[in-house]
């Protein structure tokens, strides 16, 4: 070996010191690390967002804010937990652990890894910078629909740039992993070997690599239309608005199975280990969310099924969306399976995987109904998708999360969390979470609208349930902010395994792993 | 020494160049945006980003040219490389199916709804009666006055002549690089390049013509649709044929053995890709 491959091959270091290690660091750990961190920042100013909204709705009439700035939040509510908290929170943790459970060195591509996130903090400074510009922050729904989104003030090329920044983030995050997927397992990790949770991301990078840059696309267009003339979608030039919402939604149904597949792959590593069983219907598991994935491209416009599409298309769209019932089912049955006749523990990880089961279906379900067109007519733009979408998205996506960060923290760390407190933490959520959201049904159902400030007298009981629901919901993430900085600081020590029941590389490494993983791969029988 | 280069992973040490390229991007779009919205300085800001990005491209990728020329990669960092421009190019197929999508959705829905098909026929009879055009079309409100529209000859033929050809230099110059034949290697590039730059220079000649011919960006859906397409492709090839150039330049200075040449090869696989773009324009925007 010469001298200059000695010199630059840190295999064998640490971290460097000072915070410079932060901005130029190409291991995956500490780029997982800051994923994270930068995914809890956001959850709280996407929450804040969120109580405005609750606040404003707790009565019946206008009090708080007015009604522009009430969609300013709506907007960039979606916009923040989208983008911003649980993209980076999955992309944290597949670089977290997907390394370590292939047995890899690192990612395959670090300085790309590097890069994909420290564009977030731009772009979504850019993003946040829009609320101080005059004409206030985007208002138009984080769909963006044309003509609507393009009567905005000065904000709108800072929400598209942003948009596109996020996007080529998101885009190399995803290559980074489908080639560490491909080119990094150890030596006998065949594919039908790796554990779900790389399974699900390696679906999940090919979707994100799909159509991230269709998204890119729909929003230059807009912005084309906005400043240079173009009449994509504007009707009087030969074009549609319609046609936005169509390459919008080809963009957004995969968009929320990148929101919700890495959560199954958590859930089915979580369930085996606390039921002490294999995990039920491993292939079975495979198939299906590769049948998600591919479903997921053939049902956009059960978005909008209300724009007056052709009775054709209608008749396509609901058949192809309750199709998806069935892998979706697959995957319930096999989790419900795994814990049949288990030896069953109830620590903090497992209580969120079993709550994401629940609620995940809960809102599964209220999703078969919004997929029958002749229903979703009355269903379209009320609380009932609020719900709905709620349902998948904070007890399914979220939990999935929590679940995830109690299931790994002590590996990471190196110290057992506090049990006791994790254990508040999840009943409290999830008592929080059901009266925030379920009401939401109730009042979807007798007619309400979402994206409107103000609602009529009959609606105010279930309203003030939901706001004291979010507020109590919110405030219990406090606990696990406390919870985390405990472990940090110290705590029992975790053993290799962690948990008895654990299985897979990431236990064989000691808690916490050291700074490079697996310099010489493992051989996996 | 434990491991050897086969099984041992060339973990980069740590870099600013992406910090650089994230300040990069963030300029020029806050530039621009700053711009749009009326202000003339945002266009100084955003070259001042675009310069950002030009050093930080240099700066990452002569980091890399120098890793790779002291043998740092073995063929395990490769096939990342590989992999990792593969889904690139992927990535970037589909941003082009967005608006090759919305191409066949104004031709196939869009205006023949406006024409009184299906469910349009209210919206033609009440609003737009005297409405006929089918394709291309300015729209009902004859968006831009122009009806001209761009045919498929004499120079988007000369163009897809051009492009194809130059498909052919750059395979010739890969064979030649895989058999060292490096003179043969370098004129194959240069060729190549030279072709490139010619069609970008065709393109704004055929451009100034369709703009004297009052055709332009707002000319309804059809020049939406022609300017984007053929635009986001000119952009494509311009940043094409400069890689190719980059690996020209590499290539006289003697870099590239019969089997390492990973740039060489990821520039030609964007080359290809842009050709097989231009075919579809070719057919969809120009011919049919």
């Amino acid at each position: 070996m010469n001298a200059a491959v000695a010199e630059t091959d840190h295999h064998d270091h640490g971290p460097a010191p000072g915070l410079m290690r932060w901005v130029t660091t190409t291991n995956h750990k500490d780029i997982g690390t800051l994923y994270l961190w930068f995914s809890l920042i956001m959850f709280f100013i996407g929450g804040a967002m969120a109580l405005v909204i609750r606040s404003e709705l707790f009565q019946p009439g206008l009090q708080i804010v007015d009604p522009q700035f009430f969609n300013s939040m709506t907007t960039m509510h979606a916009l923040v937990m989208i983008f911003g908290v649980v993209m980076p929170a999955f992309v944290g943790l597949a670089n977290w652990m997907l390394p370590m459970m292939v047995g890899a060195p690192d990612m395959a591509l670090p300085r790309m890894n590097n890069w994909s996130f420290w564009i977030l903090p731009f772009g979504f400074g850019m993003m946040l910078s829009t609320l101080f510009m005059p004409g206030g922050a985007p208002a138009s729904g984080w769909t963006l629909y044309p003509p609507l989104s393009l009567q905005g003030g000065m904000a709108f090329p800072f929400l598209i740039f942003s948009i596109h920044l996020l996007g080529i983030s998101s885009i190399m995050g995803a290559i980074n992993i489908v080639a560490t997927i491909q080119n990094l397992r150890a030596p006998g990790m065949t594919f039908m070997k790796m554990p779900l949770f790389v399974w699900t991301w390696f679906i999940t990078a090919y979707l994100l690599v799909a159509v991230m840059p269709v998204l890119a696309g729909a929003v230059t267009m807009l912005l084309t239309d906005k400043f240079f003339g173009t009449a994509f979608f504007t009707a009087g030039g030969g074009g549609d608005p319609v046609m936005y919402q169509h390459i919008f939604w080809f963009f957004g149904h995969p968009e929320v199975y990148i929101l919700i597949l890495p959560s199954f792959g958590v859930v089915s590593e979580i369930i085996p280990t606390f039921a002490r069983k294999h995990l039920f219907g491993y292939s079975s598991m495979v198939y299906a969310t590769a049948s998600i994935a591919f479903l997921s491209f053939i049902v956009w416009a059960h978005h909008m099924f209300t724009v007056g599409m052709p009775l054709s298309g209608e008749l396509f769209f609901m058949f192809a969306t309750m199709l998806i019932a069935v892998p979706t089912g697959v995957k319930v049955f096999n989790w419900v399976a795994t814990m049949w006749r288990g030896a069953m523990t109830f620590e903090t990880p497992m209580l969120f995987a079993i709550g994401f089961v629940v609620m995940f279906s809960i809102g599964g379900f209220s999703g078969v109904m919004l997929a029958l067109a002749p229903v979703d007519f009355q269903y379209h733009d009320t609380y009932f998708v609020v719900a709905h979408f709620h349902y998948v998205l904070v007890p399914g996506s979220i939990f999935a999360i929590m679940a995830a960060v109690y299931y790994w923290l002590p590996k990471w760390t190196g110290n057992m969390y506090d049990e006791k407190w994790g254990k508040i933490h999840f009943w409290v959520s999830t008592i929080f979470v059901n009266l925030l959201f379920f009401p939401m049904h109730f009042v979807g159902l007798a007619g309400m609208p979402r994206r409107i400030p103000d609602y009529a007298v009959q609606f105010a009981d279930f309203n003030a349930i939901a706001s004291i629901g979010a507020f109590g919901f919110g405030f219990a993430q406090l606990i696990f902010v406390y919870v985390v900085f405990k472990c940090l600081r110290g705590g029992e020590k975790a053993t290799d395994q962690v948990w008895e029941g654990a299985h897979g590389l990431e236990w064989t490494l000691s808690s916490p792993p050291p700074y490079h993983t697996f310099t010489d791969q493992p051989i996996i029988k | 020494m434990a491991s050897t280069a086969d099984n041992h992973y060339f973990v980069p040490h740590g870099a600013y160049w992406p910090l650089v390229g994230s300040v990069g991007l963030a300029t020029t779009t806050g530039g621009l945006a700053v711009y749009l919205n009326g202000t003339s300085v945002g266009m100084t800001i955003m070259f001042a980003g675009v310069a950002i990005l030009v050093v930080m491209l240099f700066g990452w990728f002569g980091t890399v040219v120098r890793e790779s020329e002291r043998g740092q990669y073995s063929a395990w960092e490769d096939k990342s490389f590989r992999l990792g421009m593969s889904w690139f190019i992927f990535s970037e197929v589909m941003f082009f199916a967005a608006f090759f999508g919305a191409l066949f959705y104004a031709r196939v829905f869009s205006v023949p709804w406006l024409l009184g098909e299906g469910s349009g026929a209210s919206t033609h009879s009440v609003l737009w009666s005297a409405y006929n055009e089918i394709w291309p079309t300015n729209g009902p409100t004859n968006m831009g006055e122009s009806d001209f529209h761009m045919g498929w000859w004499p120079l988007p033929f000369i163009n897809t002549v051009i492009l194809l050809t130059s498909g052919l230099t750059v395979t010739i110059a890969h064979h030649a690089v895989i058999k060292n034949n490096r003179t043969r290697f370098i004129w194959g590039l240069a060729a190549t390049v030279a072709l490139g730059f010619f069609f970008v220079y065709l393109q704004a000649v055929e451009y100034q013509h369709a703009y004297n011919e009052g055709m332009t960006l707002s000319s309804g859906i059809y020049g939406s649709t022609f300017f984007l397409l053929t635009g986001f492709h000119g952009f494509h090839v311009t940043m094409g044929a400069v890689i190719l150039l980059v690996v020209l330049i590499r290539a006289i200075f003697g870099h590239f053995t019969p089997s390492r040449h990973f740039a060489f090869e990821a520039a030609a696989w964007y080359w290809h890709f842009v050709d097989v773009v231009w075919l579809g324009l070719f057919i969809f925007v120009y011919i049919l």
